[in-house]
């Protein structure tokens, strides 16, 4: 079997790659991907360590899977909020949306 | 050391998928494109799921992820239309974050790397076990009462309460 930590290589890449995405695009579509791409590596180190340190218990895998619904609401909210933005603003620029600025 | 089999090779092709595409994500200045690649980047890491012998969870990440957040954000991007080709993609500070994330990588690759490859590290082959419990033991752990049940609750809670908060969220209230 591959050894453990290319998976954690991997996994760390894309943590790094969807950080990017959060902090650097313009687009609040963009930055909720890059919000997916940081939870889905979380979920692919979570996996990892529960197949290499402690696969006869379930307790990784549920937690993957608690994970992965908190993401889906994540999304469905969040992807809400843009909608009714782009609905009052007609921009999805997180830029632009500044009424809460001090 | 790593041994060139199938198992590898399959893992280096997923990994590929995965990453490739999470810089499609990022880099693509057309949405759709991006949501696209987005779609081809969560399959890739359904792809490890397997590998990682969790095939329930990688069902459900092509249930959930592919089928129901990647429509949801292609849906969103079409809605949304006229910004799918914003000229400046990348904020004023791209530069430096960029600079941050690469040094945030190396410093996460040092913490992997060292234990492993180290002047005390353990090159030795850890032994995997081959007992591995099944999509049916998760299922009873969701619903013993010694294990998640509590937790499976909350978060069904959890989800019907967001899924009531968008649908609130985002209705019309011009009339």
């Amino acid at each position: 079997m591959v050894p453990l930590w290319m998976y954690l290589l991997v996994a760390a890449a894309l943590f790094c790659i969807g950080s990017y995405a959060v902090l650097a695009r313009r687009n609040a579509i963009a930055i909720l991907m890059g919000v997916e791409l940081m939870l889905n590596a979380v979920n692919i180190n979570l996996v990892a360590f529960w197949r290499y340190a402690t696969p006869d218990v379930m307790t990784g895998q549920a937690f993957t899977a608690f994970v992965l619904v908190v993401a889906a609401a994540e999304a469905a909210v969040g992807l809400a909020i843009i909608i009714t933005v782009y609905r009052q603003r007609r921009s999805v620029v997180v830029e632009e949306v500044d009424s809460m600025r001090g | 050391m790593i041994e060139l089999n199938i198992a590898t090779l399959i893992f280096a092709l997923f990994s590929v998928i995965t990453l490739g595409s999470a810089i499609g994500v990022v880099w693509n200045h057309n949405l759709i494109r991006s949501s696209y690649w987005l779609i081809f980047c969560l399959f890739g890491v359904a792809g490890l799921f397997v590998l990682l012998s969790a095939p329930f969870l990688a069902a459900v990440q092509v249930l959930v992820y592919i089928g129901a957040v990647g429509i949801l954000i292609t849906f969103s991007v079409m809605l949304t239309r006229g910004m799918t080709h914003i000229v400046d993609v990348f904020n004023r500070q791209s530069t430096i974050t960029a600079i941050v994330c690469a040094i945030l990588f190396f410093v996460l690759m040092i913490g992997v790397i060292l234990p492993v490859w180290g002047p005390s590290g353990s090159l030795a082959d850890e032994t995997v076990s081959e007992v591995v419990a099944t999509t049916a033991d998760l299922g009873v752990s969701m619903v013993d009462g010694n294990q998640y049940v509590l937790v499976f609750e909350l978060i069904s809670l959890l989800l019907t309460a967001a899924m009531i908060g968008a649908v609130v969220i985002a209705r019309d209230n011009e009339k």
